[in-house]
């Protein structure tokens, strides 16, 4: 009943082609941003910034990333870890190696260099796809994690082989506390989302939806295959290079090649798959699924212990965690096979019809 | 029609898709033995969707049937799964074929036989197939995607065969055809329904052709049945032979008295 869009009559096609048409969809994400810029930092302490909320930013921006591949071109990758890796060492040797480098732009270059990494790996999407594809594509992992483990250039010549930023600094505004690191991941992930949202609404984004939903009819229609796989792999590769490199400089602070393993794809991948693949905000909900639901079953288990009034040990409940987690993803998963952004939408299309069924 | 006599009987089925969208609003329609009853209308009517309903494979495109019953002899059948239905006889023929695209004809035809155990009845059958199509014979050990379209319709038709069926829903069997193999199919069809005792419900486009070879005729648009009747009623209803037929009375009418002439499709209202 309160959500309608009755009586929002569009005047121009600027008004009715804007991200969010409806103005009860429009107010509800500029009060979301409000709040997370806001109140968050009021609410919450510093071990949720630091362990729930600067992780969820990051890993949306990188699922981001991934959804643009994998979501709207249809192209399985399984190199988002590797090309997390590239965004953070480059990002790290233009930071280390030129002096007076800023911040952001030494960011940015992570970025840069994942573009040009990723786009070589996705020359095998010209020819291959599928689950060959995301086999082709594990190349890039096996490679990044060789290359930043064994070739001590790309480590600074770090004797640990693990490398580290001391500090960060954007202009004056010196990044020290949690609530300044996950105001400047807010930051960075909401001008990239405005950014992805527009590129895939846009004449772009149509022609990889047309490759994903088949591929002969698009190139029947005169799309550019190569170029439309290729500037996928570009625009995801360098939105995931820049969330590596945030998880690397803001998130982690040191690193080794491990944390940006074979693991770090497989849950992107799982990320994106939950949350709803072709969905920007799918990379949210997958995100905050994946990232919090962990955290919030390890916090309320024991508490749902001692109310049925038995004492569990810490070992008991990290197995449970896994099993409840993993029963969850195969339930949501049953419910809703296009992940939680389906769900969200048909809710929103229910919704408008409401009370009514039809 | 006594109760007996009636093998198909959907009534007041509501489908909805993906939680949704509506599709059918109140479909009845009842299937005797032995006949052949066609479903008719325009695209997006919803007569894929009835026979989807019919077979159980409504669930694979996100719907379900949320009013109404199907019943088979007198047996619901709307939460059966689609290999439930096969071991009762009911088997659709889906449009646009879908042979399995790397197996040989015969390969195909074999994997319909999936149900039956005795291999004397599976060869008689594959005779039998063979016998109404003798263009499949000819083609037997050729991969089934490289064999023309009215081919792949006759082994898709000729697979379903394969599970000894007593009801066949087929699904459009004239699309992409050229006319002459449409009438060569229809032929089959008619043949199969009168020395096998098969009964077939029909979703076609084609009016003319369907109502040519079925004896019962339904009507659909926009997800109800507008009409039904003998396929001879209908041949010659006003109304139909205007909005489905593409004839004009008794002449041609010529096209400056198109309009004032133009008939309401009375029962939209």
């Amino acid at each position: 009943m309160f959500y309608r869009e009755n009586g929002q009559l569009k005047t121009s096609y600027q008004a009715d082609q804007q991200i969010f048409p409806i103005a009860q969809d429009r107010w509800a994400i500029i009060g979301l941003v409000l709040f997370a810029i806001v109140a968050v930092p009021l609410l919450a302490n510093e071990y949720t910034f630091s362990a729930i909320l600067i992780p969820f930013l990051i890993l949306s921006l990188a699922a981001l990333g991934v959804n643009i591949l994998v979501g709207y071109c249809g192209q399985i990758s399984m190199g988002s870890g590797a090309f997390m890796a590239v965004g953070a060492y480059a990002a790290y040797n233009t930071l280390v190696r030129i002096d007076g480098m800023p911040l952001l732009l030494a960011l940015l270059s992570g970025g840069f260099f994942a573009t040009v990494v990723g786009m070589f790996f996705g020359i095998p999407s010209l020819r291959v796809k599928g689950l060959y594809l995301a086999v082709a594509t594990l190349a890039a992992q096996f490679l990044s994690d060789w290359a930043f483990l064994r070739v001590p250039w790309f480590t600074n010549n770090s004797t640990s082989g693990s490398v580290m930023v001391s500090e960060l600094q954007m202009f004056s505004w010196r990044i020290d506390t949690a609530v300044e690191k996950y105001l400047f991941c807010l930051g960075f992930l909401i001008v990239f989302a405005v950014l992805a949202k527009n590129l895939v609404r846009s004449a772009i984004g149509r022609e990889w939806m047309a490759v994903r939903d088949m591929d002969v009819a698009a190139a029947v229609i005169g799309i550019r295959i190569t170029y439309a796989k290729l500037s996928a792999f570009a625009v995801s590769s360098f939105i995931i290079g820049v969330a590596g490199a945030l998880w690397g400089f803001v998130h982690l602070g040191a690193w080794e090649p491990a944390a940006f393993g074979l693991d770090r794809s497989f849950q992107l991948l799982f990320i994106v798959i939950i949350g709803g693949m072709g969905s920007i905000m799918g990379s949210f909900f997958g995100a905050a699924f994946i990232v919090i639901l962990p955290i919030v079953l390890s916090q309320t288990l024991p508490a749902l212990g001692n109310l049925v009034g038995f004492e569990v040990s810490t070992a008991a409940i990290s197995h449970a965690e896994f099993m409840i987690f993993g029963a969850l993803i195969v339930w949501f998963l049953i419910v809703e096979p296009h992940g939680l952004a389906k769900l969200w939408s048909t809710g929103k299309q229910k919704l408008r019809l409401w009370p009514f069924p039809h | 029609m006594s109760n007996q006599d009636i093998v198909l009987d959907v009534n007041g089925i509501e489908v909805i898709y993906n939680h949704v969208i509506l599709v059918l609003k109140g479909v009845s329609l009842t299937v005797p033995a032995g006949r052949v009853v066609a479903l008719l209308g325009g695209n997006g009517a919803g007569k894929t969707t009835t026979l989807r309903a019919v077979s159980s494979l409504l669930k694979g495109e996100r719907g379900a049937v949320t009013k109404g019953s199907i019943e088979l002899r007198g047996e619901r059948i709307e939460n059966m799964t689609p290999s439930d239905l096969v071991q009762r006889g009911v088997v659709q023929v889906m449009e646009g074929r879908h042979c399995f695209a790397h197996l040989t004809i015969e390969e195909n035809l074999l994997a319909g036989a999936y149900t039956r155990r005795d291999r004397g009845e599976i060869s008689a059958n594959l005779e039998k197939v063979y016998n109404y199509f003798p263009r499949l014979k000819a083609r037997r050990t050729s991969q089934a995607a490289y064999t023309s379209g009215g081919e792949q319709q006759m082994c898709a038709i000729g697979r379903a065969l394969m599970t000894n069926p007593s009801v066949v829903l087929l699904d459009e069997p004239s699309m992409g055809l050229a006319p002459q193999i449409v009438e060569e199919v229809f032929e089959i069809v008619r043949d199969l329904n009168a020395k096998e005792n098969v009964t077939f419900l029909l979703a076609e486009q084609n009016t003319n052709m369907a109502l040519r070879y079925a004896d019962y005729g339904y009507i659909m648009e926009s997800g109800r049945i507008v009409m039904d009747g003998a396929a001879d009623e209908l041949r010659n209803n006003e109304d139909v032979k205007e909005f489905y037929l593409g004839m004009y009375g008794e002449e041609r009418k010529s096209y400056r008295n198109f309009k004032s002439y133009k008939r309401r499709k009375r029962w939209l209202t």
